[in-house]
């Protein structure tokens, strides 16, 4: 069952400059991205910096307006809902956030933090105190964490906080903005299997935004790997690593550092840097930085077209397909 | 002894003071830097890697920490104890250091030229501007930068991420030092740039013959780049060995823990990973004994209450624990 869709979304930022403030051009941030994703299915989503997975994540929170395209969550369009019915959503999605020591109220105790999503949606505070007992059982902290301030703890049990806050509504879908990238490696396999033991419990659909492949590789069913703002391919997580086609896809996968001193690999090292979102080259916007550049690739830009074999596997390349 | 040890740290203690009391950051930690090799320093953060760098540089924040004990022996010569206007003539030119964050290591006031000049101003006062600049130049083209005539004018906020550590990389390469110490070094890059910096710092540790100390708590960097490895637990060794021993036959029950919870790219998705339990204890509250007693899944009597000494598991391989021998029949692993 589709849970959600996003339908050609786009996301322009003006830029603004001189004396007047005029705008003088545009960050194409999102530039057309589609995909669907069924109940308790997690689609990982990778790229690198700047590629525009923190902005999706947060036009599907509907935090920012999209300039065009559609989020469409339960058969309902996100953007056309008014205020009541957008509220109603937001107990269906919730998000988990990166920096787990910016996005906790330093000055609200453990419990005001997680009461609070209960009393915007109309419980009474007094009901509350078995709630979020179990709450805080449920993502492994004690419930005598409940009366500390958010200083008090170390990052991964922030992070528990923060999840903890996310599942507090018994949402169906859960964005997690790099949930691990400020972890320990000892603390962060803890944070993904309560990821992954929550969504077995609860059947949570993830959005699982991460900049690093082995995490996303890990608890993903499916990955879309992200360029410039625009998907280059997308697959099931294990056609990805066995099978990725794209130029891109594979020199983000030989990139990566593995923890084997012996095993050999050829290692594809991209030339060059990311060209600027405001003037993305013409074309397919990887040809600046591709091995197997010809010139269709500076004339037309390639669209996701499905594999032959696998109709699962979509590839934006003129001739890995 | 097969190969000349460049840098040999012995006994270093380094202490902190805090509201709440001491801290020992650093305790008696051992290693030796062998010329031509690139070691690499592991460890989660709060493990002391970077403080021990410091300490090497005599960085150390002042008056909050102080080196207590130790030496740290450069060609024979502690350096530790040095005059602070003869270790100028150290600093930056026979041992230099990238640091993590290019963007707040750079002055953000100055161009890149001038930065990069004051190396040459500092160590060779007698060489002229214009052959300083060219020298310069010459630096940044060896990091890979194409266009360097117009590096040299930007200002730090106009280079991406990469070009800014490699604009750190060739600052602080420019004395042709004997040692490079890089302090998580890429961490704030993206993967693929991250591989090209790893990449730029090894084919110029080749060229040059220099030795690296290589900071970070990635162990796939230290697989891919590192020659030899120290795995630093809550402010002392746990294990050292050669890159290969240490990847395929880890001793010490926290390398076994790091190394087993790394997801693994060619893992099946969506199974649970092996952890280590607990958190890493607070220094101001550590055992006396092991410190990883209270997470290991091993622990036995002996472990709370005599100190692990390291113990030689093989050629150029100790690891810091009592068991380590009985371990190494892998009875009990990571659950």
């Amino acid at each position: 069952m589709t849970i959600l869709e996003i339908k050609n979304l786009k996301k322009y930022f003006p830029v603004t400059g001189g004396v007047f403030l005029r705008r003088t051009g545009w960050v194409y941030a999102l530039d057309g991205v589609s995909f669907s994703l069924n109940k308790g299915e997690t689609l990982g989503i990778v790229g690198e910096s700047g590629c525009g997975k923190t902005t999706l994540g947060r036009c599907l929170m509907g935090l920012y307006e999209p300039s065009e395209g559609q989020v469409i969550i339960k058969n309902q369009n996100v953007f056309r809902l008014n205020s009541k019915q957008r509220k109603k959503l937001a107990l269906n999605l919730q998000m988990i956030f990166q920096d787990p020591f910016e996005s906790l109220d330093p000055r609200q105790t453990i419990k005001e933090i997680l009461e609070e999503k209960y009393i915007i949606h109309g419980q009474k505070k007094r009901d509350l105190d078995s709630q979020i007992n179990n709450l805080i059982k449920r993502v492994g902290l004690l419930p005598d964490t409940l009366s500390k301030f958010p200083h008090e703890f170390s990052g991964g049990q922030r992070q528990r906080i923060g999840i903890a806050r996310a599942i507090s509504l018994e949402p169906e879908i859960i964005i997690c903005d790099e949930p691990v990238s400020a972890l320990d490696v000892s603390v962060q396999s803890k944070i993904l299997n309560l990821l992954l033991k929550l969504q077995q419990k609860m059947g949570l659909t993830y959005v699982f935004i991460s900049h690093d492949l082995s995490v996303v590789k890990h608890v993903s069913d499916r990955i879309a790997v992200m360029y410039m703002g625009k998907i280059v391919e997308v697959a099931n997580a294990d056609a990805i690593y066995d099978n990725g086609l794209h130029p891109y896809t594979k020199a983000l996968l030989s990139s990566i550092p593995r923890p084997d001193p012996t095993s050999a690999r050829h290692r594809i090292i991209l030339k060059g840097e990311l060209p600027s979102v405001e003037n993305p080259p013409f074309g397919c916007r990887f040809n600046t930085r591709c091995e197997h550049v010809q010139n269709i690739c500076r004339e037309k830009e390639p669209v996701l077209l499905k594999n032959a074999e696998d109709p699962n596997h979509l590839t934006a390349c003129h001739f890995f397909n | 002894m097969d190969e000349q040890i460049i840098l040999d740290v012995r006994e270093l203690v380094i202490e902190f003071d805090t509201d709440l009391g001491v801290v020992r950051a650093v305790d008696h930690l051992d290693f030796q830097l062998k010329k031509g090799r690139i070691l690499g320093l592991a460890g989660e953060s709060g493990c002391g890697k970077s403080v021990t760098a410091l300490s090497i540089m005599r960085l150390l924040p002042k008056p909050v920490s102080r080196m207590v004990q130790g030496q740290v022996l450069f060609n024979g010569q502690d350096i530790s104890r040095l005059p602070v206007d003869e270790m100028h003539h150290i600093r930056g030119k026979k041992i230099s250091m990238i640091f993590q964050e290019p963007m707040t290591a750079l002055n953000p006031v100055h161009g890149i030229g001038k930065q990069m000049i004051e190396v040459y101003k500092l160590h060779f006062p007698k060489m002229s501007f214009y052959e300083m600049e060219k020298a310069a130049i010459q630096m940044l083209e060896k990091t890979g930068i194409s266009d360097p005539e117009k590096v040299m004018k930007k200002y730090p906020h106009q280079l991406s991420g990469g070009m800014r550590q490699r604009v750190m990389i060739s600052m602080s390469l420019s004395c042709e030092p004997d040692i490079l110490i890089a302090d998580e070094p890429t961490t704030a890059l993206d993967v693929t740039v991250q591989a090209q910096i790893l990449d730029l710092i090894k084919n110029l540790q080749v060229k040059s013959d220099m030795s690296v100390i290589l900071i970070t708590h990635d162990l796939g960097v230290i697989a891919e780049n590192c020659d030899d490895v120290v795995v630093m637990y809550a402010g002392q060794i746990a294990e050292k060995a050669e890159v290969i021993t240490l990847f395929k036959h880890p001793c010490h029950p926290y390398t076994r823990g790091l190394l087993t919870s790394i997801p693994s790219l060619a893992g099946e998705s969506k199974t649970i990973l092996p952890t280590i339990k607990g958190d890493v204890p607070s220094l101001l509250n550590m055992p006396t004994a092991c410190r990883f007693a209270s997470r290991c899944p091993w622990v036995e009597d002996i472990c709370r209450k005599i100190v692990p000494l390291e113990r030689k598991m093989g050629r150029n391989h100790t690891a810091a624990c009592h068991l380590a021998d009985i371990q190494k029949n892998e009875k009990k692993d990571f659950i």
